[in-house]
């Protein structure tokens, strides 16, 4: 049964998604409201992502110095082990996971409060592809600006790891920035990068998903925003294990 | 003009609509009216189209909307004007750019004749100072003033509107159903309106479409509608004591 309804709501997405991936009714409109989602999902979501990096990147230089590193291990372990977390899965899989509670749950409320209040019949019935008009920037303008946002975490997460390393004392810059550089391989950044497009056309997708289906009032679109940040979440998880599978063998 | 023959409309196995036919003329407010539950919107949803009717066609001008394909159900919609029970002004444009979208999506005009344009609209609903405020900062009777302007931005020749009076007090409602009215004889658009309201069948009523239990009971104009024998009908319109004096007044003038 719970099958059957999964297989239903796939096959629907699926649909949506094909109304969704057309060509723009008129391009000076979707790249203006593309500028406009791109402050609103990305540049927005930018502090957020500094703050939770610079801590994540503390916490970690603080437990590899302290558990991980011992006398037989090499000095520059604590540095090269933060930095590896940080590349592999913090800045792309749990950055996108915070990013789906943040940008996923406003995604499935905005669209969500247009259908309760007609606003998408009202697009629906001037002719306008309501779908491709109001999704098609969103997951667009994410998808762009994505790998600025990986970046940034990466950048920050490193950052914290040396301040952390500065203000409590536990180890130099010079013993951090020797493990930093150790074995570094430019494909993890790409790697990174690469699954976070993944999860940005995740997020926007599927939120839009939820919004753009709701039935009833109110209270659905609440209901249905955290569905949306509970599937997405799942969803990336899940596409995480099976685009490591694939791009790391 | 738009004909609607032989209209049925089931949702899992209950029927909501049933054998309707009608003819809706151009320059003409027709009314649909009838109890709630009755079928009005679906009604109203499967003339434009937004639900396709289990038989029957609908048939705009000639064209016949429900064995159209989508894309020519979209050139039909361009001549639609559609007023929602809720406004449904875009809210996070202003309501001038509201007006405008329509043309931004549709129209070849300038920058500055669609600005024009939509000044046009706005001055005819009497809403020009408020063409900067958002949608949440006006009233809701000024929201429907927007969304008629809205409606008439591209020139239509097809105008509906579901209850454009709910939740607005009569003299709010006596102002846009004369807006309508007058729209509809301005432009000759064919005009159908879903209404409970009274007030707007004896003011606005051209031709009137009384809806009871999925079926067509009543059709006939506004002079007609107080000399019904037709039992559901009279029972529906005179539940409201007003009227109910009126017609008494009106039998002892004869
Ligand atoms: N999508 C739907 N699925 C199932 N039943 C529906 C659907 N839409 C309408 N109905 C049923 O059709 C009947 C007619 O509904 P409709 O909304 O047309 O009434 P109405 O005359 O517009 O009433 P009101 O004046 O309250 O708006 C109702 O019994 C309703 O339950
Ligand atoms: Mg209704």
């Amino acid at each position: 049964m719970i099958l059957i309804e999964a297989i239903k709501t796939f096959g629907s997405y699926l649909l949506l998604m094909k109304r969704v991936l057309t060509k723009p009714e008129r391009w000076l409109m979707f790249f203006r409201r593309t500028l406009h989602e791109i402050y609103q999902l990305g540049v927005n979501s930018i502090p957020i992502v500094l703050i939770i990096s610079l801590f994540i990147g503390a916490a970690l230089c603080i437990q590899m110095k302290t558990n991980v590193e011992s006398p037989w291990m090499p000095k520059f372990v604590t540095g090269y082990a933060t930095r590896e977390v940080l590349l592999l899965e913090f800045s792309s899989t749990i950055m996108c996971l915070i990013l789906a509670g943040k940008v996923g749950s406003n995604i499935t409320s905005e669209i969500g409060a247009m259908r309760v209040t007609q606003q998408i019949d009202a697009l629906d019935m001037m002719g306008v592809n309501s779908a491709n008009f109001l999704i098609l920037p969103k997951v667009t303008g994410l998808v762009l600006t994505i790998p600025i946002l990986v970046i940034f975490s990466i950048a920050s997460g490193i950052g914290g790891a040396f301040l952390i390393g500065k203000l409590t004392g536990i180890m130099t810059s010079e013993e951090l920035t020797l493990g930093l550089q150790h074995e570094f391989t430019v494909w993890f950044v790409w790697y990174s990068i690469i699954k976070s497009f993944f999860f940005a056309f995740i997020i926007t997708s599927v939120a839009s998903f939820y919004g753009y289906t709701v039935k009833g009032g109110s209270i659905e679109v609440g209901k249905a925003s955290t569905n949306a940040v509970v599937s997405c979440s799942a969803l990336i998880l899940f596409s995480d294990i099976v685009l490591t599978n694939i791009m790391m063998q | 003009m738009i004909e609607a023959i032989s209209i049925y409309k089931q949702f899992e196995g209950k029927t909501v609509l049933e054998d309707i036919n009608a003819t809706f003329n151009n320059g003409a407010t027709n009314l649909i009216i009838g109890q709630s539950g009755a079928g009005k919107t679906v009604f109203l949803k499967c003339i434009v189209g937004l639900l396709a009717p289990d038989k029957g066609k609908i048939i705009y001008d000639g064209r016949c909307i429900t064995t159209m394909k989508e894309k020519e159900k979209i050139t039909i919609r361009r001549e639609i004007g559609m007023l929602f029970q809720s406004a449904a002004l875009f809210d996070s444009m202003s309501v001038l750019e509201n007006v405008m979208f329509p043309l931004d999506m549709f129209s070849s005009m300038t920058y500055k004749e669609r600005l024009a344009r939509a000044r046009a609209c706005l001055d005819r609903v009497n809403l020009i100072e408020a063409q900067d405020k958002l949608p949440e900062e006006i009233s809701g009777g000024m929201q429907k003033r927007v969304a008629i302007a809205r409606a008439i931005a591209l020139e239509p020749k097809y105008l509906f509107c579901d209850e454009p009076n709910s939740g607005l007090d009569p003299q709010t409602s006596l102002v846009i159903d004369e807006l309508i009215h007058d729209i509809t004889k301005e432009y000759g658009i064919t005009t159908i309106v879903n209404t409970h309201d009274m007030n707007s069948v004896m003011n606005i009523g051209d031709h009137i479409l009384f809806l009871s239990g999925g079926k067509l009971a009543w059709e006939g104009d506004k002079t007609q509608i107080l000399n019904t024998e037709n039992e559901q009908l009279n029972e529906f319109l005179f539940s409201s004591e007003i009227l109910r004096q009126v017609k008494e007044q009106a039998f002892k003038h004869k």
